[in-house]
């Protein structure tokens, strides 16, 4: 079967970020093809731990996230649903006084970009959140954080995507993007070839191989982080968790549930997929159980992980290609692009638009990686060897 | 010689007893693993207190075989290892993990055979969730392993030989059997007709039951749709249409089932590759007539497999058992393996017999009111379900599940998932094997928090 679509912008890869960025599209008058070798939502975006948190975020990244920051109450008017968005608070915690003096270093740093954070001791942790066992100093609170349930919130943008307009392709893997005249070819599905004038690369953890196509290869690893969920439960976690250096995180949701992660899955033959590792789920669970002693009777009913690219400086790419123009980059969040994917989006619009953004974004440049990014056009080509087409459906979800 | 590890039996019901007692018999040692306290599986499963009920009491026309399968289990203690009380929850690169005695200990091994059984199949109706409504197979674990019963006065609903057996087993324990309610009509009874040339003692024993039903005034109704079960704190009624009118029956207990689903996650897990079984009307690991799976050393058995039955379930796991062994090299008696599949295949004749006489109502999935609960881990409603399927205008199960919720809860769509496949497959006017399958994910039931992480257990050697 072969169809031919004429667009203006074809954007690879149905996540929230490439979802958001259709939706922001469209309503700008552009016509919009989203194309996703699965579903929309059905990777990173919708699988993810679902934490919106600014707290910790390295402070190059807080213009853009507290862009999305505005976005996150307005969900129900702008895509239909709320997406269980609760605006919570964050606390962070802190295991010993280094930690601690993190927690402290880091709020001074981040003073005047709107995150308002508190420092809690000892006493007033036992006070505020006496939920909280094991041996916690202190801890770091961002009142306006707060958590939302990635399965709704990344098919809600895509669903309100389709209603506005935009061709929504699922099932549909792009094989190949290739610079001609003034615009793009690509080859998409099942004998689909598309016109467009421009070209969002929002392939997430698929994402390297496009961008390499161009001539700008970004040095991308694939992280899994592992997630385990409880039965639902009577409420004990009323914030959502963190922890200074890693380890564990968590939240209840209001049917009861607690998901809570920390450690990492591991890939199967195909890095594609890839499965949590027992002992791994295990140890997140004992240690969930340590923390919260309201958890200690608590089953885990289900683990999963999920697949996401990360790079080493774990701030992500976003903006023009420097090679190609009309060709756009975001991806790479290493773990942390649930809650700013929503600005993410508009910023990828107005960069479309205007050819400029009113939110910095210098740092998350694809040039910083020192590539040999001559100015000559590059002929662009295929999704990469190992991106087959997969069969629909088949993720760690 | 390298030590190999030793291969796995997941359940100790007919298919995995049989399984381990082939392996046991050239000396490879097995390790078989059970959630329950003893062995048997489910329909030889043992009373959880010693009382004074005889074999025959508890299994009647089975007792013989009961029996038999007990004292051959025990009789192998000193040759295989057994846990029982073990929940094998997550499979991985040939390691298990296993829940047991609090704590999770991982188990290599080296051939697997997977002989997991099956549990109650439903589809939704108004007022399942009510208090005094059980599966067809949980009425009769009620009876069999706490020996009492879900009500005074129980009517039974559904289809499937275990529809007529387990109200047959109420009545002979002296329950009042208010009704038997059948969903296919009487024509689809004479399909056994020509199952007894295939299996002339079970249809007989069927007929034999039937008869003493209707002997005891128990009313046998055929044909009934729209089955709603009624009551405010707890089931007072039943009302249903059949032929046009309208019946009501007062009751305090009610058995529902529609046959029989293979419990497939293990074998999902272990990577075995599933097709669409149209006579199961589910999605089932593919394997080839001695029980092999398409993945290299994972085999097969019992109804864990596809529905067949206990006789069945005997033979396949000897059989799978049989593969095991000529896979490694072992002796492995092709002769008896032949006769084996032999057997195997009139059994499948004769389920294509009782698959018509005790169709499934798949019709049913399109008039499930939009009130009625389909997940009730999760609580979501057939209303929920149909709305987001067009909220969303989604057409794959998975999905489904990732937006709703359903399947997500404590059972991980174990009940709830058949149920949700054929209620998205009526929605959007596709055939189910069209709407996809719900893939499995460890732990494959609830696990303790606080289960330790225990030691490698066996790196064990032959
Ligand atoms: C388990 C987990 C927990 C996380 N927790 C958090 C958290 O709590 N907070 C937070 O802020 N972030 C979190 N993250 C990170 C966050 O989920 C991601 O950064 C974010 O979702 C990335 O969005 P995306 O749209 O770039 O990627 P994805 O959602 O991965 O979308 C990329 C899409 O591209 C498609 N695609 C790939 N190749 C092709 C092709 N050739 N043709 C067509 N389509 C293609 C894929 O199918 C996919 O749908 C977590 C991530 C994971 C995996
Ligand atoms: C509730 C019920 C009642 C039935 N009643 C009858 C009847 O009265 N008459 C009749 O002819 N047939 C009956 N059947 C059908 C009959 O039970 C089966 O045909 C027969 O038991 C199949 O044997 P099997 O060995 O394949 O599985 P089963 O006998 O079901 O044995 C499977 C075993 O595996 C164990 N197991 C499964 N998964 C795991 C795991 N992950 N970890 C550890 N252990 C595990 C289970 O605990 C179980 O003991 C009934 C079935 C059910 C579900």
């Amino acid at each position: 079967m072969s169809r031919h679509l004429d667009i203006d912008v074809a954007i690879i890869g149905g996540g929230l970020v490439g979802s958001s960025a259709a939706l922001a599209l469209r309503g700008m008058g552009f016509s919009v093809a989203l194309l996703d070798k699965g579903y929309c939502g059905a990777q990173a975006s919708g699988v993810n731990y679902g934490g919106v948190r600014r707290q910790g975020r390295p402070v190059e990244q807080l213009p853009l996230s507290q862009r999305a920051h505005a976005v996150w109450p307005r969900l129900k008017a702008q895509i239909g649903i709320d997406g269980e968005f609760l605006r919570s608070g964050h606390l962070k915690l802190a295991r010993s006084e280094a930690d601690m003096a993190t927690l402290e270093a880091y709020k001074r740093s981040v003073e005047g970009h709107g995150l308002d954070l508190e420092l809690i001791g000892h006493n007033g942790l036992r006070e505020r959140f006496g939920w909280i066992g094991g041996d916690i100093l202190g801890a770091s609170f961002c009142a306006g954080d707060g958590h939302a349930n990635p399965r709704l919130v990344s098919t809600g943008f895509a669903a309100a995507a389709r209603r506005a307009g935009v061709h929504v392709l699922e099932s549909t893997p792009v094989q190949g993007v290739t610079r001609n005249g003034s615009g793009f070819a690509l080859e998409a599905g099942d004998g689909l070839s598309l016109k467009a004038r421009y070209v969002i690369n929002s392939a997430g953890a698929w994402a390297g191989a496009f961008a390499e196509a161009f001539g700008e290869a970004a040095p991308i690893s694939r992280i899994y982080p592992s997630m385990v969920v409880t039965e639902p439960l009577d409420p004990v976690i009323s914030v959502n968790i963190g922890m200074e250096g890693g380890g564990i995180y968590a939240r209840q949701v209001e049917r009861g549930n607690c998901v809570v992660g920390g450690e990492r899955g591991l890939p199967l033959d195909d890095p594609d997929f890839s499965r949590p590792r027992g002992d791994g789920a295990l140890a997140i669970m004992n240690h969930a159980a340590e923390l919260f002693p309201g958890l200690r009777h608590a089953h885990a009913i289900r683990f999963w992980t999920g697949t996401e690219a990360a790079t080493p400086d774990k701030n992500p790419v976003i903006g023009p290609s420097l090679t190609t123009p009309g060709l756009f980059h975001a991806f790479g969040f290493t773990g942390a692009g649930f809650q700013i994917a929503p600005g993410v989006g508009e910023v990828l619009a107005e960069l479309v638009r205007d050819g400029a953004t009113s939110t910095p974004i210098e740092a998350f440049s694809i040039g910083r990686f020192g590539n040999p990014t001559s100015a000559r056009t590059h002929p662009g080509s295929g999704a990469g060897q190992n991106s087959e087409p997969q069969q629909a459906g088949e993720f760690n979800s | 010689m390298s030590a190999r590890p030793q291969p796995l039996i997941v359940g100790a019901g007919p298919a995995g007893i049989r399984a381990a007692q082939a392996l046991a018999e050239v000396g490879l040692r097995p390790l078989v693993v059970d959630e329950a306290p003893s062995c048997g599986g489910q329909i030889y499963r043992q009373r959880l207190v010693p009382d004074e009920r005889s074999s025959v009491a508890l299994y009647g026309s089975e007792a013989a075989k009961a029996e038999g399968l007990h004292r051959d289990f025990a009789a192998l203690t000193d040759r295989i290892d057994y846990w029982p009380q073990a929940l094998l929850w997550s499979l991985r690169e040939g390691k298990a993990d296993i829940a047991v005695g609090g704590a999770s200990r991982q188990v290599a091994y080296d051939g697997l055979i997977l002989a997991t059984g099956a549990t109650d199949r439903t589809l939704p109706i108004p007022g399942w969730t009510l208090p005094g409504v059980f599966t067809l197979g949980g009425t009769q674990i009620a009876l069999k392993a706490q020996g009492c019963a879900i009500g005074a006065k129980v009517v039974f609903i559904g289809s499937g030989p275990l529809l007529y057996l387990v109200a047959w087993q109420y009545m002979k324990a002296g329950v009042s059997v208010a009704a038997v309610l059948d969903t296919a009509p009487f024509s689809a009874k004479l399909n056994l007709l020509r199952g007894l040339v295939l299996e002339p003692a079970v249809v007989l024993r069927g007929m034999r039951m039937t008869a003493e039903l209707k002997l005891k005034g128990v009313a046998l109704r055929y044909g009934v749709s729209d089955v709603r079960i009624e009551g405010g704190e707890r089931v007072e009624g039943i009302a249903w249409r059949e032929g046009g009118g309208e019946m009501h029956l007062a009751c305090d207990g009610a058995g529902y089932g529609l046959a029989l689903r293979s419990e497939t996650q293990l074998a999902d897990l272990a990577g075995c590759r599933f097709r669409f079984d149209q006579r199961d009307r589910a999605w089932l690991p593919e394997r080839d007539a001695a029980g092999r799976s398409s993945a290299d050393g994972v085999y097969l058995a019992g109804d864990g497999a596809s529905i067949a039955g206990a006789d069945a379930a005997e033979l396949s796991g000897e059989r799978a058992a049989l593969a095991l062994l000529e896979d490694r090299g072992l002796p492995h008696r092709p002769e008896r393996a032949a006769a084996i599949e032999h057997s195997l295949a009139r059994v499948s004749r004769f389920r294509d017999v009782l698959e018509a006489a005790f169709p499934f109502p798949a019709h049913w999935a399109k008039d499930i009111a939009d009130e009625t609960l389909v997940c009730r881990c999760e609580e979501v409603s057939a209303g929920e379900l149909r709305r987001a399927a067009a909220d969303f205008s989604l057409s794959e199960v998975n999905r489904l599940k990732a937006v709703s919720r359903v399947g997500m809860g404590r059972c991980q769509g174990r009940m709830c998932g058949a149920a949700a496949a054929e209620l998205l497959a009526a929605e959007t006017g596709r055939a189910i094997d069209a709407v996809g399958r719900l893939r499995s994910q460890a732990p494959i039931k609830p696990i303790p928090l606080t289960l330790a992480l225990g030691e490698i257990a066996r790196e064990a050697a032959e």
